[in-house]
């Protein structure tokens, strides 16, 4: 048996190329290695009812996967604190059907018409490989718009003065405005800055036979109890219902199989534990930055880029304390504004960036919201008499608000996925390791951009406020050396020259063009929006070049 | 009757979460029954489905069905990594590919003991005293508390949603979820 495509990774990379391959007429098999609670796969016109609003099982039980256990990762920051630091959850994002867009809060912005022309624009970083992308938003222009009605995503055209232009409306208005967001936008729009509603991939109004989203409030981290998310499952439902695709849940893609510079297959491992194959004339590849990367260099693929320029998109935490203020942040869809301005240089952050000795400097996008879960506040205060006051006064939840810059990581060639040396999967495979630290870049323009969103806060009455980074910085409170940003690129490099990048503007690799690579492992830099839209948006491209 | 603890380990633990979650104006880890959480982690494969993950898609707290009720079954490999950190590996090869783990089972009943059979009754001084003795346990057992405190009650801590009640904390609202104006509104 021949299929047509294999493809790997079922997350909103795959669903895509899936939902496009099989409305053309292709046989399509999808492999996950994740279980599958999203749809019921008997009957695929059918949703499943596995997700709910239970802390417990999605962020201390690993619900969603990858079980550490299972499935460990290991990180260093660099070479010289040898074969690793850490083994355990590195970054990860969910392993199961539906992939990273189960767990995500659903903000889908676009990127903007320079992110793809960073290296034309602002010129090279010392230390980083900035580079331009092979295609511009204005060829990726009509794909974002494709998948922004595949996924359902709610927005306000026009609400961001930054926004790059659009060839019509979003397919939903926004949804109801968080009440600590409509504080924190107003707060920053006195300063001067420009906040808007979140794009975002969550119903406002019924779309596409699935409810509008109840504002139940488990969000972030969990899968929609009534399938008022955006996560891939309109898009697999479609491929799934059209009778040309199925989906193996449970089944470990081990090895693509080539045979004279093309790739005939691949091998799996189901849950039976017995190894079998499967041939096709493409395999998509689709299981994320990790995976990805993971999966070419476990198939022997030798590009000495495979897994090279990893990027995380480092984040400043900015928090502040509200005595005299209850958010009830439970309530809404967890980030319902943002605001672009730290991603626009200024004259202040041009500035900072000579003092620093950097040509250029960008922050990335901020996102307005508050912590909304008791156990993980619980685990913040000390045990003992004060602890269900702490709880009852709730100054680390109900009185916080927070703004979270996703900021721009430059590719760096050192930072990295490869196999590690000896920490083994379930399976006995190699899993992937992280070498990772921040340029200097990042740290300079979280150290500038942080006191200003924290001015933001205190505009607004905040107590206190304080910031953070994640990749922790090492000096102070600071956080763990392991990124926690769960956005993951560029470690599969995109471009037209194969010796600077790995495959080419469709995502094929240049050495073996039937295999494609349909998730943000392609992405040439990481501008500072999450990066759902943008590689959805390249899946779909990818997909619609091959079926002409 | 415990599930896996004896009798007087689940009375030490009885006390040891007090401690760590006292009853003040509002009720505490004893009322919120966070050590029958913890004993049912530890005693999870005692039923069947082991009670890992809950069900859903709603609790029939604000409508719909008691789906929480409905432990979902495990995969192989979901029970390899369950039983392995609640058991330990044992020495057991499938459960060592990267080495042993010694699991939640051991170190509570290394850690129970260590801390005295009379703990439950000695003064809060002095129980203070051991578990800051105990500090890698004391904070093992502060997780799992903070978890059966104010995690959903089918996993049998937050007895009747009093550690939700005690700190304003609605708890699981599908299906009704907010309206617009309570998402919106102060």
């Amino acid at each position: 048996m021949t299929v047509d495509a294999i493809i790997v990774g079922s997350g909103p990379g795959g669903a895509t190329v899936a939902d496009v391959l099989t409305a053309a007429g292709w046989s399509v098999v999808i492999f996950e290695k994740g279980r599958n609670h999203l749809i019921d796969l008997e009957d695929p016109t059918k949703l499943a009812h596995d997700f709910s609003n239970d802390e417990i099982k999605f962020v201390f039980r690993h619900f969603l996967g990858p079980d550490p256990f299972l499935e460990p990762r290991t990180f260093r920051t660099g070479i010289e604190e040898g074969d690793r630091t850490f083994v355990g959850d590195v970054n990860s994002v969910p392993s199961t059907v539906g992939g990273g867009g189960t767990h995500a809060d659903g903000k889908v912005p676009r990127f903007r018409e320079v992110d793809f022309e960073m290296l034309s624009t602002f010129g090279p970083q010392d230390g980083a490989a900035v580079a331009d992308w092979p295609l511009s938003y204005a060829d990726l222009e009509p794909f974002y718009a494709d998948v922004e009605r595949r996924i359902g995503v709610s927005g306000e055209a026009g609400a961001n003065p930054f926004a790059a232009w659009r060839s019509g409306p979003y397919p939903m208005p926004p949804g109801p405005s968080m009440y600590g967001a409509t504080l924190s936008s107003a707060a920053a729009e006195q300063l001067g800055y420009h906040p808007y509603p979140a794009p975002g991939a969550t119903n406002s109004v019924p779309y596409d036979g699935r409810p509008a989203c109840n504002n139940c409030g488990f969000c972030s981290f969990f899968g929609c109890p009534i399938h008022a998310k955006g996560d891939p499952v309109a898009m697999l439902q479609r491929a799934l219902v059209s009778g040309n695709a199925e989906i193996r849940p449970e089944t470990f893609v081990s090895r693509i199989r080539t045979a004279g510079g093309r790739a005939t297959g691949v091998d799996f491992i189901g849950p039976d534990g017995v190894e079998r194959s499967l041939d096709a004339r493409y395999v998509v590849v689709a299981g994320g930055a990790v995976e990805t990367p993971r999966l070419l260099l476990l198939s022997g693929f030798d590009h000495p880029l495979i897994g090279r320029h990893l990027m995380v998109h480092v984040q400043t935490i900015v928090v502040g304390g509200f005595a005299d203020r209850r958010f009830h942040t439970e309530r809404g869809r967890a980030v319902t504004h943002v605001h672009d301005d730290p991603m626009i240089p200024d004259d202040a952050s041009r500035a900072a960036a000579a003092e620093a000795g950097l040509p250029w400097m960008r922050g990335g996008m901020v996102e307005h919201g508050g912590p909304s879960l008791p156990i993980l506040e619980a685990k913040l205060y000390r045990w003992g008499h004060l602890h269900k006051a702490h709880m009852r006064e709730s100054p680390l939840r109900d009185r916080l608000w927070a703004l979270t810059m996703q900021g721009e990581d430059l590719p760096l060639t050192t930072n990295r996925v490869d196999l590690d040396p000896s920490v083994r999967d379930v399976r006995g495979f190699p899993v992937a390791r992280l070498t990772y630290r921040p340029h200097r870049h990042e740290l300079v323009a979280s150290a500038h951009h942080g006191p200003r969103l924290a001015a933001i806060l205190e505009s607004l009455g905040a107590e206190w406020t304080s910031i953070v980074t994640s990749p922790g910085t090492g000096e102070g409170r600071s956080m763990p050396s392991v990124p926690m940003s769960r956005h993951v690129m560029g470690t599969v490099r995109m471009g037209e020259d194969p010796a600077m990048s790995v495959v080419d503007g469709y995502g094929r690799l240049h050495d073996t063009p039937n295999v494609i690579v349909a998730d943000s492992s392609v992405f040439v830099t990481s501008s500072g929006y999450g990066p759902t839209l943008t590689l959805a948006a390249l899946a779909a491209r990818s997909a619609t070049a091959l079926v002409g | 009757m415990p599930v896996w603890l004896t009798e007087d380990e689940y009375r030490t633990l009885v006390a040891v979460c007090e401690h760590l979650i006292p009853t003040d104006e509002t009720p505490g880890a004893t009322d919120a029954g966070v050590a029958d959480y913890i004993d049912g982690l530890l005693g999870a494969f005692s039923f069947d489905p082991p009670r890992i993950w809950a069900g859903g898609p709603t609790s029939g707290r604000f409508g719909g069905g008691a789906g929480f009720t409905r432990f979902h079954r495990l995969t192989a490999l979901d029970e390899l990594a369950w039983r392995t950190r609640i058991e330990g590996s044992q020495g057991r090869p499938e459960r060592e590919f990267n080495g042993p783990t010694i699991g939640w089972q051991e170190g509570y009943r290394t850690g129970l003991a260590a801390l005295g059979a009379d703990f439950a009754g000695c003064e809060p001084g002095e129980q203070d005293r051991r578990l800051r003795a105990h500090v890698s346990f004391t904070r093992l057992v502060y997780e799992h508390a903070c978890e059966g405190m104010y995690g959903a009650p089918e996993y049998g801590g937050n007895r009747d949603g009093r550690g939700w009640s005690g700190i304003g904390f609605a708890g699981d609202v599908e299906p009704r979820g907010w309206t617009d104006s309570e998402v919106s509104q102060a």
